[in-house]
């Protein structure tokens, strides 16, 4: 039971952290129209800066000011290639962005090497943020920190287990939800908020109103690749910062996008969700749909017809899932679970 | 000209050139170029990059001085780690004039190199090229794939884990093992030799759960980790490197995962810097290097100054080695000769002396068990990656406990 409680926790911080970088993946999207490729290269961009800040200022400085150095590459980027490229269609803004990841990943390579860098969370990060304890007498326990050795070792009577909740993820988990109300009142309280919003739509007619809409384009795509910065920032140091982790990433949050609707950021949420918590809790069952038939009285053997197939486990197949519900909602739902777009 | 007054002619010449060379050394002086082929691109480019750096920092080293006295020299050729490619640049390499090659990681690579000799020996006499394999370790490549023109310096699969199993057999509280894997051959390897050696050596060892995950696609090791802890596992069994070992640890370290760590790859780029102070006297490597032997020590000492990178891959001293101790012995630097010269020979390696077995080309070694700890006292103390720790051993094995048989039939060429 502790363990599962653990495991639920594991997919939503999983899932929280796609949601970083999904969001603004999806803002771009639904306001330029294009997928931008380079995103997860952001992501990355934002670990290793980190990395070197947090060398000379410490982390939390580190924390604060990378998404925004990457915000700032990211404002550049859009002013200066993306907007060149724009009347010629779209297909040349997805090349010169899917471009622009190659470049990112060769100078990465030259400037950091092509071994991973030790960038790790700070002391305080380090630690459990809580331990679970099952006890077969009082059912489960929460306690905050690391729960002393003494607390888990069990008796003969009571059995005891202890686990704990690393608190770099507990960080994940809270910075994004931070994020989330923060990107939420911004986008639904407040004026520039609201410009988007009319831009997403009616760029045209916000146009005649007096607003620089080109701007407003920067703007966004700047914030997306700051989200994606700050995503890079947490991602690298609780698990790793090395030249290949955008590539890694980068096909899961285009599954997110996809699977959530594209466009919607209240599907990016729900598809980061889904993802994160379809990523690790299949992992846990190691049953095949062999068993499965076994279970129900059917006679399965090696000689079973597709019994290679059958034998698979849950836990073996786990990795292919997000990519198979990505399939399933192209064919039976092409707009994504909260998508808009009837196209 | 017919064959015949061809050979005449040849051996009249090979015979003159001997003669004024000395009779002795007709090799003396001459330029050895190794075709260097692995990554340096992709996922293992790191591991590529710092094994390229330890081959051509002691191509230069041996040229000063070696038996044969010829000076060796590192062509490398990037083959993305995809046999396809291997194949392409051994082409290129050959046509460049190179008779030796020299690959490790992947055995897809390792095995198209072999089938693509095989081919090319046999339709090119005179002009054979020999392959020497520093570290792909599918046992198959000296069992039913065996070639005379492959020689393995790395222990394969099987032999470490017949040393790791000894090893394991002597630790009475391993109760419960967890075997974590990649989903390739290496990994499905790893599970197939412990299940085998475990259920030999120890019996009363529990297999409480195995897992292959995708190669070099996981980022988050944290549902398995919670799936070990919920096995009750004492002892983790793991063939991973790179990423997926650091990554594994990294996420152990994270929920407090308490077990100890039997690993494979421990001392590859990158993973020593994740083990920290945490993983301190919990993982355990199986490999033919003993960081505290004084040869060995030298090498990593001249490489650090050098690199501010560490040497881990012993095999290419070896490499060195039985290359011009073969030459000497052969009179000569014909791949051919130089073959045959290399059955059964013996040489000094980094950590001890090591022969090559004539059956299978399977070199016969120390294997050692080592385990992260804080560096000490020399001669312990190394730090790995600069991390103030290092791999020490604490159990060393004669070559003939980690040697295992094989089915290997071989076919040799007919000697010039």
């Amino acid at each position: 039971m502790d363990q599962v409680l653990i495991n639920i926790l594991n997919g939503i911080s999983a899932g929280l952290l796609l949601f970083m970088l999904s969001s603004g993946l999806t803002l771009i999207f639904s306001m330029m129209g294009v997928l931008n490729f380079a995103h997860t290269s952001f992501y990355m961009v934002g670990a290793y800066l980190a990395y070197s800040m947090s060398q000379a200022v410490g982390f939390w400085p580190a924390f604060l000011v990378a998404p925004l150095v990457v915000g700032v590459m990211g404002a550049v980027f859009e002013r200066y290639a993306l907007r060149k490229v724009h009347k010629f269609g779209h297909v040349p803004e997805l090349l010169v962005t899917f471009g622009l990841s190659y470049v990112v990943l060769e100078v990465v390579k030259l400037v950091w090497g092509l071994s991973n860098v030790p960038f790790s969370p700070p002391e305080v990060l380090q630690g459990s943020a809580f331990t679970v304890m099952q006890s077969s007498e009082t059912g489960l326990g929460l306690m905050l920190g690391a729960a002393p050795k003494a607390l888990c070792v069990g008796n003969d009577t009571v059995k005891l287990a202890c686990s704990t909740f690393p608190a770099a993820r507990f960080f994940i988990m809270a910075v994004a939800v931070v994020m989330l109300l923060f990107l939420w009142l911004l986008l639904t309280r407040t004026r520039i908020g609201l410009v988007i919003q009319a831009a997403l739509t009616h760029p045209e007619m916000v146009e005649a109103l007096g607003h620089n809409v080109p701007r407003v384009l920067m703007l966004v795509f700047g914030s997306g690749c700051a989200l994606a910065g700050l995503a890079g920032v947490i991602g690298g140091m609780t698990f790793i910062t090395e030249p290949s982790m955008a590539a890694i990433v980068g096909s899961i949050v285009f599954v997110v996008v996809v699977v959530g609707g594209m466009g919607s950021l209240a599907g990016a949420f729900v598809g980061s969700l889904v993802i994160g918590l379809l990523q690790t809790l299949p992992l846990t069952v190691d049953h095949s749909l062999a068993d499965a038939a076994r279970s129900l009285g059917w006679a399965v053997t090696p000689q079973t017809f597709g019994y290679p197939f059958l034998k698979i486990t849950l836990s073996q197949a786990a990795p292919i899932l997000p990519y198979l519900l990505l399939v399933l909602i192209l064919i039976f739902r092409p707009k994504g679970l909260l998508g808009t777009r009837e196209d | 000209m017919n064959r015949y007054t061809r050979t005449i002619l040849a051996a009249s010449m090979a015979t003159g050139m001997a003669l004024s060379a000395g009779m002795a050394h007709a090799q003396k002086g001459e330029t050895i170029k190794i075709a260097w082929i692995d990554a340096l691109t992709g996922l293992t480019a790191a591991t590529g990059k710092n094994q390229l750096q330890g081959f051509q920092f002691l191509a230069e080293q041996f040229s000063k001085s070696n038996s044969a006295g010829v000076k060796f020299e590192i062509m490398p050729f990037d083959n993305k780690l995809s046999p396809q490619e291997t194949v392409s640049v051994l082409q290129a390499a050959i046509d460049k004039g190179v008779r030796y090659v020299a690959q490790g990681t992947g055995s897809g690579p390792a095995a198209a190199i072999i089938d693509f000799l095989a081919r090319y020996n046999e339709r090119n006499p005179g002009k054979e090229v020999l392959f020497l394999n520093y570290a792909a370790v599918d046992p198959a490549l000296t069992n039913e794939r065996c070639n005379f023109w492959h020689f393995r310096l790395d222990a394969d699969t099987s032999m470490k884990m017949e040393a790791l199993s000894t090893f394991m057999q002597g630790q009475k509280d391993i109760k419960k093992v967890y075997l974590i894997n990649q989903n390739y051959s290496h990994g499905q390897q790893v599970v197939k030799y412990a299940k085998e050696n475990l259920a030999r050596k120890r019996p009363d060892i529990q297999i409480v759960g195995e897992d292959l995950t995708p190669l070099a696609q996981t980022r988050d090791f944290a549902p398995y980790i919670a799936k070990i802890k919920a096995s009750g596992a004492d002892t983790v069994v793991t063939g991973n490197w790179s990423s997926d070992l650091t990554l594994l640890i990294k996420a152990a370290n994270d929920a407090g995962l308490d077990a100890n760590f039997y690993t494979y790859y421990a001392s590859v780029s990158g993973t020593p810097t994740a083990l920290g102070p945490n993983a301190a006297g919990r993982v355990y490597q199986v490999g033919i290097m003993s960081y505290e032997s004084p040869e060995a020590r030298k090498i990593m000492d001249a490489y650090k100054a050098k690199f501010n990178d560490d040497f881990y891959t012993a095999q290419i001293f070896s490499a060195y080695q039985l290359l011009s101790a073969a030459m000497t012995k052969a009179k000569s630097t014909d791949p051919l000769k130089v073959a045959f010269a290399l059955e059964g020979l013996e040489a000094k390696g980094l950590s001890g002396e090591v022969q090559m077995r004539k059956t299978d080309h399977q070199l016969q070694q120390h294997v050692f068990i080592s385990r992260w700890e804080k560096a000490g006292a020399k001669p312990n103390d190394y730090s790995v990656e600069n991390t103030g720790y290092n791999f020490r051993t604490i159990r060393t094995f004669e070559p003939y406990v980690a040697s295992t048989p094989t089915s290997c039939q071989m076919k040799r060429p007919n000697p010039r």
